[in-house]
């Protein structure tokens, strides 16, 4: 594969079959190995997508300001884009995410504002709206609410998957801003008749929930809640476990929210297996586990790596 | 039926401080009925007036979120876990 430049090499990523956590020759399970991108995760399909619509509608003109609120990968990506394409990124950040994240940010150029880890990133969107408005100069791309974040899945991560795979069954996937479920889900669901559209949300340790009160909660523009079939929330200690899991068993080393997605999907799996249907389960690997190496959750015991990721955003 | 039902911290202020309290009821429905008669005002956090689950707030039964099981109709059996949790974002 020869590509004019790093942002055209994003997306066409492998899928591979996981034979030794599959429960069956029935019932199989296949990754799509998202940490193969330009900067190692599945959100540089939506940071790419989002500059170039805002490139194309004038929003975006040469040596401007992209702001965006972010717990990491879409930040990493739109930092690439933008010293490629000679943008500046602010970063609004929770403090409470991986030092490593922080890093390739700085490395890339992005300035980086960092929120209280009370509240999650609930308030780094609050934040970034503020200084939006603050500063009308400075474009928001907005991941959880440009349409452009499904769009890139519904153009590219949902046709390779069913180019792939076209007996699939069920899609598992992360849920944060809801961009590769509502884009990948719905092209699946126009183009497979009952295919499940699963959601693995990650369950994070009780800070992250520290809000003042219930009306200060967020749920995504972007979500529609009819794309989906099922949605489970995963904890840490289940996403630690099956991370692991997928390493010492595929030999897939992956970000820790790919542990939750991997855990979503064997119980849809054993499901499938238990009421003898053949399913083909697809579920993506969002990233690597490079970012995450500093928290602690790929060594010592289970019970050590939950406790080291209470108050983290570890997804 | 004794049924576990995990309280998010914004909620505390109705359980005493409590961050797991015991419930009983065949429906969700029920059982956040239950939880109000014994931590009165909770269902008002939890229920809109036009009887549907509040926008911000997420259930899970066992993990499984109940907006795609039947929502307050969703049935429990001894021994589940619900989870209650506000909406956050991800990404």
């Amino acid at each position: 594969m020869r590509y004019r430049s790093l942002v055209e090499a994003v997306g066409d990523t492998p899928l591979v079959g996981l034979p030794t956590l599959s429960p069956s020759d029935d019932v199989r399970l296949w990754a799509k190995l998202e940490d193969r991108n330009p900067t190692g995760s599945v959100k540089d399909r939506a940071a790419i997508w989002m500059i170039r619509a805002a490139e194309r509608d004038g929003r975006l003109r040469p040596g401007a300001t992209i702001l965006e609120p972010t717990s990491g990968n879409t930040g990493i990506s739109l930092a690439m884009v933008a010293q490629l394409h000679g943008y500046e990124l602010i970063c609004v950040m929770p403090e409470n995410t991986s030092i490593e994240r922080r890093q390739l940010l700085e490395m890339y150029g992005a300035k980086i504002i960092l929120s209280p880890a009370a509240g999650g990133s609930n308030q780094a969107v609050a934040m970034a709206k503020e200084l939006a408005e603050e500063h009308p100069d400075w474009v928001m791309l907005y991941q959880y609410g440009n349409p452009a974040n499904a769009m890139a899945h519904y153009e590219t991560t949902g046709p390779e998957i069913l180019r792939d795979m076209p007996t699939i069954t069920h899609f598992v996937a992360g849920l944060g801003t809801t961009g590769t479920l509502m884009g990948t889900g719905r092209f699946l669901r126009e183009h497979v008749p009952g295919v499940q559209i699963v959601a693995a949300e990650p369950r994070y340790g009780e800070l992250v929930y520290g809000l003042r009160n219930v009306e200060e909660g967020f749920v995504p523009e972007l979500y529609d809640p009819s794309v989906l079939t099922s949605r489970y929330s995963v904890g840490a200690k289940d996403a630690v476990r099956r991370t692991r899991q997928l390493v010492e068993t595929e030999g897939i080393f992956a970000g820790i929210s790919t542990g939750a997605i991997l855990h979503a999907a064997l119980g849809v799996a054993e499901k499938a297996a238990g009421a003898g249907q053949q399913a083909d389960v697809v579920l993506l690997v969002a990233d690597g586990g490079w970012k995450y190496l500093s928290t602690g959750a790929y060594g010592g015991t289970l019970e050590d790596a939950e406790n080291a990721l209470e108050g983290q955003l570890w997804a | 039926m004794a049924i576990a039902v995990r309280i998010p911290t914004i909620l505390r202020n109705y359980t005493g401080g409590e961050k797991q309290v015991e419930a009983n009821g065949s429906s969700l429905a029920s059982l956040i009925d239950d939880l109000d008669a014994k931590h009165p005002g909770l269902k008002g956090r939890l229920v809109t007036d036009d009887g549907s689950l509040h926008r911000f707030v997420n259930v899970y039964v066992n993990d499984e979120d109940v907006r795609f099981t039947g929502a307050l109709d969703t049935g429990l059996s001894d021994g589940d876990e619900v989870t209650i949790l506000p909406a956050v974002a991800g990404g």
